[in-house]
């Protein structure tokens, strides 16, 4: 056949997806994709197929994540785990600048561009979605110029969805499960019977390139109707639902509910659900200086709003209490987000359900928010 | 809008995060915990253009850097003046900074207060402790163009007299005739023949036209929130008062979330904000 180009529909054998693989890293890039690490699925280098996670799946549930063993071998029967790509776009502690002493002044050099080109395997449409949102708050108004140097370079190979987990909710986030855009490869991996084998489409001329020594012929309408029926399937097995109609408002018109006092209670402010969020991008600070203190290092490190020093002004934090900690969280989130960046910044992974300590899931915070809260008694004790 | 407070200053053409070397030209210190800096780019250059109300992150070489307003004349493009109150680790190295010592600045940053609505007007300044300093620079550019505007009020209210900064500037203000700068102190001892009270309760002394007045308030939030609400109530409309916000800032450039008030980044869409459209959130505890 000639060669792939952007909009064609591929199919690739299972047997080959080692190729595919070897073809990426022959390709100058450096593969990162899904890894069994510390018993959960996380994202890791990709040397060889047998890094992926074959054969493994995940149960999840508020506060509960579990690896499980698959009848099959899919290399991709998994939802998603406690990572997101942010950890390789935006790295949990990453050096800005470097000082040095002169004389009585002092020289700045900001840190070199990273010139890595990761290759994201295994993106779900839901994280499409978060670079999406991550793109708009990194580069939408100052540029990051760490983010952008990793990002521009970074090739995306999503994996549509076969499966649902069971905090998942994109379907009501309008995320997914269906991967539509924003990728360079977006595979569909197909296991029926003695069936095994990738649907491929090609988003990017990146892409393209990468498929010109892999092993590809014509997917055929049979392999798109095949793909479509699994993410009809997935989307129909949603493990979550989210109204959102009218979210926004609802959130930011109700300070006083008392559903934020009945979460606060529940929430310990650990900082999970922000660590785990694909588009939590809140970060502090560091200055490190060298013992000698003729030079020094500012490093930015992941923060998260639920933290009590987050809004530290002169001796006292603005929020004080849990409540207004959670409160900021999901009011941001689902809410202001939207004034800022013009998106909600939820994109219905679930990762903030299943990886909460206490379980708390915001789904049904937010069904809880829209029980009207109960008129206070005129005259009743406060 | 025609006001410039709604353009948005395009942010300095630098590596952001990166401060860029200034010269401590003086140190005065204006109270126990106070001093006021002078700072001249360390190459020689002139400093970036800024406006009254904006801000710079001042930072000291292995220390770590932090918000300040900018309080000195906006006009001078030759040095920058900081007022700084030492509440921490690094506001305590900022106001230990000795002349000669190399500080970082990178800015300015923020809108700032919108001047332009201000013309023709009279003007509300009301002050709460270091909220005078964000505020020196509108006197400045009032005092230089003071046909352009109305009658100008100054309200400034401190803890205790030796909390009052710019003493001896406050001294000649309130010589002047062209203006009125009225000073309210929590409490004073018997060598205070001033005012003792909330700064709020100056504002019935202050005479401005309210309907045809411009407000600008800066100090703790609850007496920016009081001000407000005693201005409003004399006929000030809730569109023409403007409060300084102050939120924990780390970056400056709306990426590290820490300011986040509302649908606001304080240090891209601040810190100068219009009473009305904060006003619901200045009611509500722990935004």
């Amino acid at each position: 056949m000639t060669a792939p180009a952007v909009g064609d529909h591929l199919r690739m054998d299972r047997r080959d997806f080692s190729t595919f693989l070897a073809a990426l890293q022959s390709s100058g890039y450096r593969v990162v994709g899904p890894t069994i690490r510390d018993g959960a699925i996380v994202y890791g280098d990709i040397r060889a197929e047998t890094d992926l996670p074959i054969g493994w799946t995940e149960r999840q549930e508020a506060g509960t994540y579990r690896l499980e063993r698959r009848a099959d071998a899919a290399l991709f029967g998994y939802v998603v785990g406690p990572h997101s790509w942010k950890k390789y776009l935006f790295p949990a502690h990453e050096r800005l600048w470097t000082a040095r002493r002169e004389g009585t002044s002092f020289a700045v050099t900001p840190e070199p561009v990273d010139e890595t080109r990761y290759a994201f395997v295994g993106m779900r449409a839901c994280e499409i979605a978060a670079l999406d949102v991550t793109d708009k708050v990194f580069l939408g108004g100052v540029r990051d110029p760490g983010y952008e140097a990793r990002r521009t370079r970074a090739l995306r190979i999503a994996v549509q969805c076969g499966q649902a987990g069971g905090t998942c909710f994109c379907v009501s986030m309008g995320t997914g499960p269906g991967v539509t855009h924003g990728y360079d490869l977006s595979l569909t991996e197909v296991l029926e019977g003695s069936r095994h084998e990738f649907l491929i489409a090609v988003g990017s001329e990146a892409g393209a390139a990468v498929l010109a020594s892999v092993p590809v012929q014509s997917a055929g309408p049979d392999l798109d109707r095949t793909a479509e029926r699994i993410v009809s399937t997935t989307a129909a097995s949603m493990g979550r639902t989210m109204e959102t109609v009218g979210l926004r408002d609802l959130l930011l018109s109700q300070p006083d509910h008392p559903a934020w006092d009945r979460v606060a209670k529940r929430c310990l402010s650990c900082t999970n659900c922000t660590m785990a969020c694909p588009t939590c991008f809140c970060h502090t600070t560091e200055e490190v200086p060298s013992l000698e203190a003729d030079q020094t290092e500012r490093w930015r490190r992941w923060d998260s709003c639920f933290n009590l020093e987050f809004t530290k002004l002169h001796t006292a934090s603005v929020r004080t209490s849990g409540m207004s900690r959670y409160r900021q969280w999901l009011t941001h989130k689902l809410g202001s987000w939207h004034d800022q960046f013009g998106m909600s910044g939820c994109v219905g992974c679930g990762r903030c359900i299943t990886w909460c300590p206490v379980g708390i899931d915001i789904t049904e915070e937010v069904s809880a928010l829209r029980t009207p809260a109960p008129r206070a008694a005129v005259g009743a004790p406060r | 809008m025609a006001s410039e407070h709604f353009a948005r200053p395009a942010p300095p053409a630098q590596v952001p995060m990166a401060p860029v070397p200034y010269e401590v030209r003086s140190q005065t210190a204006e109270t126990d915990d106070t001093a006021t800096l002078v700072l001249a780019p360390a190459d020689g250059t002139h400093v970036p253009p800024a406006r009254p109300g904006q801000f710079n992150m001042v930072y000291v070489f292995g220390v770590g850097e932090a918000a300040i307003s900018l309080s000195g004349d906006a006009s001078d493009s030759t040095v920058i003046v900081h007022t700084v109150r030492a509440a921490g680790r690094i506001t305590e190295a900022i106001v230990r900074a000795s002349a000669g010592q190399a500080l970082g600045v990178r800015g300015p940053y923020g809108r700032g207060w919108p001047m332009d609505l201000a013309r023709g007007k009279d003007v509300v300044l009301m002050a709460g402790g270091l909220g005078l300093p964000p505020l020196r620079p509108v006197l400045y550019e009032m005092l230089r163009h003071r046909e352009q505007y109305g009658r100008i009020e100054v309200m400034l209210g401190a803890r205790t007299p030796k909390d009052l900064v710019y003493y001896p500037e406050i001294q000649s203000w309130r010589h002047r005739a062209d203006l009125r700068f009225q000073v309210t102190v929590d409490a004073a001892g018997r060598d205070w023949y001033g005012d003792v009270g909330l700064v709020t309760a100056r504002i019935p002394d202050a005479r401005f036209e309210p309907a045809n007045t411009v407000a600008f308030l800066c100090g703790p939030e609850i007496m920016m929130k009081n001000s407000a609400r005693d201005l409003e109530a004399r006929g000030v409309p809730a569109t023409a008062i403007w409060l300084s916000m102050e939120r924990n800032m780390k970056c400056a450039v709306a990426l590290c979330g820490h300011c986040q008030y509302g649908p606001d980044f304080v240090c891209r869409d601040g810190p100068v904000f219009r009473y009305r459209e904060i006003r619901d959130r200045l009611s509500c505890r722990e935004v």
